[in-house]
Parts: structure tokens; C-alpha cells; sequence
């Protein structure tokens, strides 16, 4: 953290930072007040945020934040190149949670080009997100942690995280940028090793998790420098567009696996988690439960998940394999025209959201019937969540604002775009 | 070096003051994580306990440039982002080293786009090119040695005066 | 839900003009740019509807249609599960809507964003700076006849 000096910050910041009615007065301004410059270069922003506090004292009376710097053009490359192409690139989008963005992506895709992927391909989307869900929260309680000043909580949750990224290694092949869905089903089958290495992982995790937990939950320095800290109530949250644990830690329900079922969230048996008091240690917790929820329906996805293909029959939107490009000539001939020219959604425009771990994570498409989406709106949730900041951190100290973005856990590549 | 062995034969050791201050300086490498995006999670997972950087001498992570030998630039640099780059690199002290983490750094990756730097070498010297989207951590690892062994190669008149930019340290050998 | 929007809508504004559309599930209403606060002021505050939750403001480059940009946002109702769409056209020659961060507080920042990337100006938004490019850059990206990979020379980078 540095004073900043007036030329680095850009005066419409200033003079937006100024502009803000800060509701708090000091007897005298001139002498109190100051300027404070955090990041983008901060440990703490999770990234390359970048705050412009007004302090009074050491009293956040207002703030600015400052995104951009990780901004890199997604929507546009998205009009220029076809569905299958953007895959890789949702990776990138939340990187802590690659698999979610996947399945996000292709559900979209499906619904504007009515594809129906087989129930097993359905079921391992939902297993992967679920997994996902619990890297990244992994990391979400133990930067948190670090954040505040507990660092062996980070190297604790840092390993359960790398046994998951092995899974995914034998699942996919990539440990961190696994771009495993396609149109229309997953890149390959799930073999029956991947399916005992996730048996095992579960069976473990509760009680490697309680180990995390026994850590902080006693912790006094922990429990007193996030409760009572960033408080924000339901309704304020929901105006503000808040959404994914940091709602629900408000004591609002919404969770699009409940309001707008998608895969198989129907017929899964599992709570959603939620805590009324609105401050930072409330989203701490909601994240814990919702890892043991996660970890819940990963055990009825491993009892329930059924065999047979995972891609959708449909040779004129769908990938085919390629031993069957290799040997056959009408393979060949799909293979080609998908690759090249893309499967040429009908016209119209659709809007499909999944949850993340971070929040509502929504692709809306408007689609000319060309390979390639004519607009392609990326609606994150950590951009939304970050909204909420200057609202959060407005009337505690400095050494909060840490604790504060660390509770609402954003991740600058979908944020920035 | 095997310190150690040769103390216990003789009771003294020869070496130059060179290579006593390479090697000092190759053991003990202090990056400064520049985490921007993707790959400062790969980055993380090497400070973590499976990779565990530490076996190398380099734990110290220090998020304040002052400290550091050691810029690893992990993610995007987009041309906002390039100013505070640039700016984090003039602060670090004589001698440094870049590692160019990722195919954004080194090339803009898979961003061909408006807002990203096509390679980092356009504003700041690199020593490492590190392939991969992200690098695998034993990669990071190994750019990690690879610096170590570049480092061991300096001698001191190699640092008078001059920025390290302007100096071909392996072609001096 | 459908008849439950257009009357309630048709109830409290009796002379605006609306346009529904379905696809796939979705319903979208076309509404003109000079109603859209009092529109979305509705369908916020009727205690029938209750769309609290705005998902998204986001606008379309059309290029070489007449009324160049349209002007969409997502709702959702959490009462009755409801998501709707609701559009508004605006011009390029007259490239101003007004902001509806009053009603939503989260809108404001889906706004300015849609003014960087697009250059449609907000009327009365408090807070009308650009989001994520730099404030010096004088174009809007998201444009049809801005190029992929930029226009060289408009960004700085710093000297070596
Ligand atoms: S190289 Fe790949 S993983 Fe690394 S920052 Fe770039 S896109 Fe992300």
C-alpha cells in the first residue's frame, strides 16, 4: 500500500472518489483525510484489483475500484470464432473453477442450438462442477486465512486442492486448464480409475476438512477480525447484485440449482446453506457448508451415475470421434464442416446461467445463424460482487478492506473480461 | 560445492570471490511473484506443499519489489497492466531476472486481442521464456534452475555500472 | 406469467407500446427508449411481479441496421422464477438512453461498461466513467468496425 500521489491516480477517480457522499464527517478534512492507493500489485486483491480508499484516520469513508487491468477482450474474440474455439477460452474466465466455466458454456451453447447431451455425459458435468466448487472454495477459506493472517490454513487447503487437480489429470488429462466439455457431451469418458480416485477423495475429505476447520473456528484472532465486519443485509446485497455464497450469506436462498434446475440438480438431495448475519465470517461459513454439500452430491452422483455414450447423437452439431474421422468418409466430411464453419445455431437470442462457486455465472448469445455468435455477453459474477465493495467497506478500518475482499473471493479474469 | 568434504580434509578452502558471490546469490533467489492471472494459481501450487519451492531456496516470496532478485511475471499483460509492470521492475534493485511465465507473457498466447501485450519483451528484458498455459509447476521448477545456473555463471564485473539488459552474461564465458 | 406482465404493465403505463417475443422459453419485451425507467420502475415495485434480482445490462452492435444499437436487460423475479428480457432500440445518431442505476443499484456498473464498449451514454448515471479500458481511449471495442486486434498506436506501451 502506498499514498498516492495525484498524478498516478486519474482525476476522474478522484473526482469520483470525492463525489461520494461519505456520510461520516471529520472536523476538519484538510487535515484528516487521505488518499490511499491499494494495488493493483497487492497481495491481497486477489490479483490485479486495484482500490482507491479515502481514509479518515484509518476509517474507509469511501472507495473507488479501479478494474481494467486484467481486461482481455473476450466478448470480441468471442464474435470471431466459433463455439467449439471459445472452449479453451472459458477456462481463463474463472481460473480457479476451469470445469464450471466449461460446463457453463456448453449448456449455453446447447440451448440455443437444442443439442441434448446423454445422461452420463450430464451426470460427469455435474460431478466435475461439483468438484470444482470444492477447489474453489479450497482456496477461496485459505487465502481468505492468509489474508487475515493464518497462513498454514493456505498450505492445508492448497493440498486437498492438488488432489482434486490430479483428478482431474486422470479424467482429462490437464491439471488446471482442462477444457474437458464439448457440444454435446465431455471430450472422453470417464475411466474407472478417475471414478475410485474420486471415491477415495471423498471418503477423505470430511475429515481433512474438519482438520482446516479446527484451525479457525476456535481461532480468536480469526473470528475477531471477520465478525461484524462488512455486514451487508439481504436486500442490499440482492440491489446490489450480489450473488453465489456472498448472498447467501445475507440470508437470501437464491441459488440457480434450485431456481432454474439445470443437469440433474433436480433429483440430488442437498441443502443450500445460509447464514443471516451478512458479515464477513457468515461467508466464511457458507463456503464450509456448501464444500460439505458439494462433497454430498458427489457421493449420490458416484451411486447414481449411469453408463452408456457421452456425446449426443447428432453428426451435424456434434463432434464425431476421431477413430471414426480416421476410417470413415461422412465423419470425415462432419469433422470438417463443424471445425471450419461451425454448427450454425438458429436465429434468436438465449441467456442461460449456471451457479458457480463465485455466483451466477450467465452466457447470453444473440446468434445470425453463422457458426459464430454475432454477440456474446459474458455475465460474471466476481464483476458483480465487486460492486458491492464500496458499499462493504465504507466505515471499517484499512486492515479490513483485506478481510473484506478476501470474504467476497473475486477472481479478476471474469471480472475484467 | 561440498563445503563440507573439503573443510574436513584441509581445514580451509580456496575459491574466488566471484564465485563465492554467484554461488550465494544462485542459492538464494527471491522471486517476486507478479501473480496477474491463470498462472499465478499454477504459482501458488509450486510455493505449496506437493511442489514445495522451497527445496530450491526460494520460498521467500516477497510481494514488495525492494526485497526481490527474482520477477516471475505469472498471466495477461494487458497495456493497462504494462505501465505497473514496468514500474514494479524499475523498483527492484540491481542485479534482477525476468521469467516470462506462460504463453501470454511470452507472446500474447491465445489472446489476440485489442487489449493484450503480445509479449512482454516489448518493454522488459527476459532471460526465461517459460512454454505452456499454463506451465506445469515442475516447468516453473525448472525455469528456476535454469536462472540458477545463469546466475552462477555472473561475475562481478559484470554488474559495474551498467543495467543487466546491456550485458550478455553467457557469451562473457 | 406472460398475461401477468402485459397487465400489470398495461395497468399501471396505459399509453406505452410493448412488443413480446418468445424463444426458446424466453420471454422478451420490446419497449421504446423514452419508457424504459418507468417500465422497469413497474416491473420492479409491483408486488406481482417483483423482478429485484438485475442480472445483466448489455447492448447489441446491429452495424448496418437503422436503430444500430439495442439496449438489453435481464431480469429475474426470485418470487415467481421468472427470468424476462427487456429491450429497448437506440440510434446511432442519437446515442443516449436513460440510466436505470436508480431503479438497480447494480445496473450501474453493467452501464458504464456497456458505455465503454459501446459508447452509449447514460443520461443521469451518477457515475459515467469508462470500466475497464484506459480513460485516454478514445474508441468503443465492442463495436462492429473496431478491429480485433485493436488499432495500433492507440495504446501506450511504456519505453524499455
Ligand atoms: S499462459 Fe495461459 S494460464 Fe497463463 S496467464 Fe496466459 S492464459 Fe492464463
Amino acid at each position: 500500500m502506498e499514498i498516492a500521489d495525484r498524478d498516478e491516480v486519474h482525476p476522474k477517480i478522484i473526482e469520483a472518489l470525492l463525489k461520494t457522499d461519505a456520510g461520516l464527517s471529520s472536523d476538519d478534512a484538510l487535515e484528516n483525510e487521505m488518499i490511499l492507493n491499494m494495488g493493483p500489485q497487492h497481495p491481497a486483491t486477489h490479483g490485479v484489483l486495484r482500490l482507491v480508499l479515502r481514509l479518515d484516520g484509518e476509517t474507509v469513508i469511501a472507495c473507488v475500484p479501479e478494474l481494467g487491468y486484467l481486461h482481455r477482450g473476450y466478448e470480441k474474440m468471442a464474435e470471431n470464432m466459433s463455439y467449439y474455439e471459445f472452449i479453451p477460452h472459458t477456462d481463463r474466465l474463472d481460473y480457479l473453477a476451469p470445469l464450471c466455466n466449461n460446463v457453463a458454456w456448453v449448456l449455453a451453447v446447447e440451448k440455443l442450438a437444442g443439442i441434448q447431451a446423454p445422461p452420463r455425459a450430464q451426470y460427469i458435468r455435474m460431478l466435475i462442477s461439483e468438484l470444482s466448487r470444492i477447489a474453489s472454495h479450497l482456496i477461496a477459506v485459505g487465502s481468505m486465512a492468509m489474508d487475515v493472517g493464518a497462513l498454514t490454513v493456505f498450505l492445508w487447503t492448497i493440498r486437498e486442492r492438488e488432489k482434486i487437480l490430479d483428478i482431474w489429470d486422470i479424467i482429462c488429462g490437464a491439471r488446471f486448464t482442462n477444457s474437458y466439455t464439448r457440444i454435446g457431451g465431455v471430450a472422453n469418458d470417464m475411466q474407472p480409475e478417475a471414478k475410485a480416485k474420486v471415491q477415495w477423495f471423498i471418503n477423505q475429505f470430511d475429515e481433512n476438512l474438519e482438520e482446516c476447520e479446527k484451525l479457525l473456528n476456535a481461532n480468536r484472532i480469526f473470528i475477531d477480525r471477520l465478525e461484524g465486519v462488512g455486514v451487508i443485509s439481504g436486500e442490499d446485497a440482492l440491489d446490489l447484485g450480489l450473488t453465489g455464497p456472498s448472498l447467501r450469506g445475507s440470508g437470501v436462498d437464491y441459488d440457480i440449482r434450485r431456481y432454474q434446475p439445470y443437469l440433474f440438480y433436480n433429483e440430488m438431495d442437498f441443502k443450500i446453506p445460509t447464514y443471516t448475519e451478512g458479515d464477513c465470517l457468515a461467508r466464511y461459513f457458507v463456503r464450509i457448508d456448501e464444500m460439505r454439500e458439494s462433497a454430498k452430491i458427489v457421493k449420490q452422483i458416484l451411486d447414481k451415475i449411469p453408463q452408456g455414450d457421452v456425446q449426443a447423437n447428432q453428426p451435424k452439431k456434434v463432434l464425431p470421434k476421431k477413430h471414426e474421422v480416421y476410417s470413415k468418409m461422412e465423419e470425415l466430411i462432419h469433422d470438417f464442416m463443424i471445425v471450419n464453419f461451425g454448427i450454425n445455431p438458429p436465429d434468436g437470442e438465449v441467456y442461460h446461467a449456471v451457479e458457480n462457486p463465485k455466483g451466477e455465472l450467465g452466457f447470453y448469445f444473440v446468434s445470425k445463424g453463422e457458426g459464430h455468435p454475432w454477440k456474446c455477453k459474458i455475465r460474471s459474477p466476481s464483476f458483480n460482487n465487486l460492486q458491492s465493495v464500496p458499499h462493504l467497506v465504507k466505515g471499517y478500518m484499512v486492515s479490513d478492506v483485506v478481510a473484506i475482499i478476501g470474504s467476497i473471493d473475486p477472481v479478476m479474469g471474469e471480472a475484467d473480461k | 560445492m561440498g563445503l563440507e568434504a573439503k573443510l574436513t580434509q584441509d581445514g580451509f578452502l580456496t575459491t574466488k570471490i566471484d564465485a563465492l558471490l554467484a554461488w550465494s546469490r544462485k542459492s538464494s533467489v527471491w522471486p517476486m511473484p507478479m501473480g496477474i492471472s491463470c498462472c499465478a494459481i499454477e504459482m501458488m501450487a509450486v510455493g505449496g506443499p506437493k511442489y514445495d519451492i522451497a527445496r530450491f531456496g526460494s520460498e521467500v516470496m516477497r510481494f514488495t519489489p525492494r526485497q526481490c532478485d527474482l520477477m516471475i511475471v505469472a498471466g495477461t499483460v494487458t497495456y493497462k497492466m504494462s505501465h505497473v509492470v514496468k514500474k514494479i521492475y524499475d523498483q527492484m534493485p540491481d542485479p534482477k531476472w525476468v521469467i516470462a511465465m506462460g504463453a501470454c507473457t511470452s507472446s500474447g498466447g491465445m489472446y489476440r486481442s485489442y487489449p493484450v501485450v503480445q509479449g512482454i519483451d516489448q518493454f522488459l528484458p527476459v532471460d526465461i521464456y517459460l512454454a505452456g498455459c499454463p506451465p506445469r509447476p515442475d516447468n516453473l521448477l525448472n525455469a528456476l534452475i535454469q536462472i540458477q545456473e545463469k546466475i552462477g555463471r555472473t561475475k562481478g564485473r559484470d554488474f559495474q555500472n551498467k543495467p543487466l539488459s546491456e550485458l550478455n552474461v553467457i557469451q562473457n564465458n | 406469467m406472460k398475461e401477468i406482465i402485459l397487465n400489470q404493465l398495461n395497468a399501471s403505463l396505459p399509453n406505452i407500446q410493448v412488443e413480446t417475443s418468445e424463444f426458446k422459453d424466453e420471454l422478451t419485451i420490446q419497449v421504446q427508449k423514452k419508457d424504459i425507467v418507468e417500465v422497469c420502475k413497474v416491473l420492479k415495485n409491483d408486488s406481482e411481479l417483483k423482478f429485484i434480482h438485475c442480472i445483466d445490462v448489455t447492448a447489441i452492435d446491429w452495424a448496418r441496421r437503422k436503430d444500430r444499437f439495442t439496449v438489453v436487460y435481464h431480469l429475474f423475479s426470485l418470487k415467481n422464477k421468472f427470468q424476462l428480457v427487456v429491450k429497448a432500440d437506440v440510434d446511432e445518431s442519437d446515442c443516449n438512453i436513460d440510466t436505470v442505476s436508480s431503479v438497480w443499484r447494480s445496473a450501474n456498473w453493467h452501464e458504464r461498461e456497456v458505455y465503454d464498449m459501446y459508447g452509449i451514454t447514460f443520461n443521469f448515471h451518477p457515475d459515467l466513467r469508462r470500466m475497464y479500458m484506459p480513460e485516454e481511449f478514445e474508441y468503443h471495442p465492442l463495436r462492429k468496425d473496431f478491429p480485433v486486434l485493436g488499432i495500433p498506436g492507440s495504446l501506450p506501451l511504456p519505453k524499455k
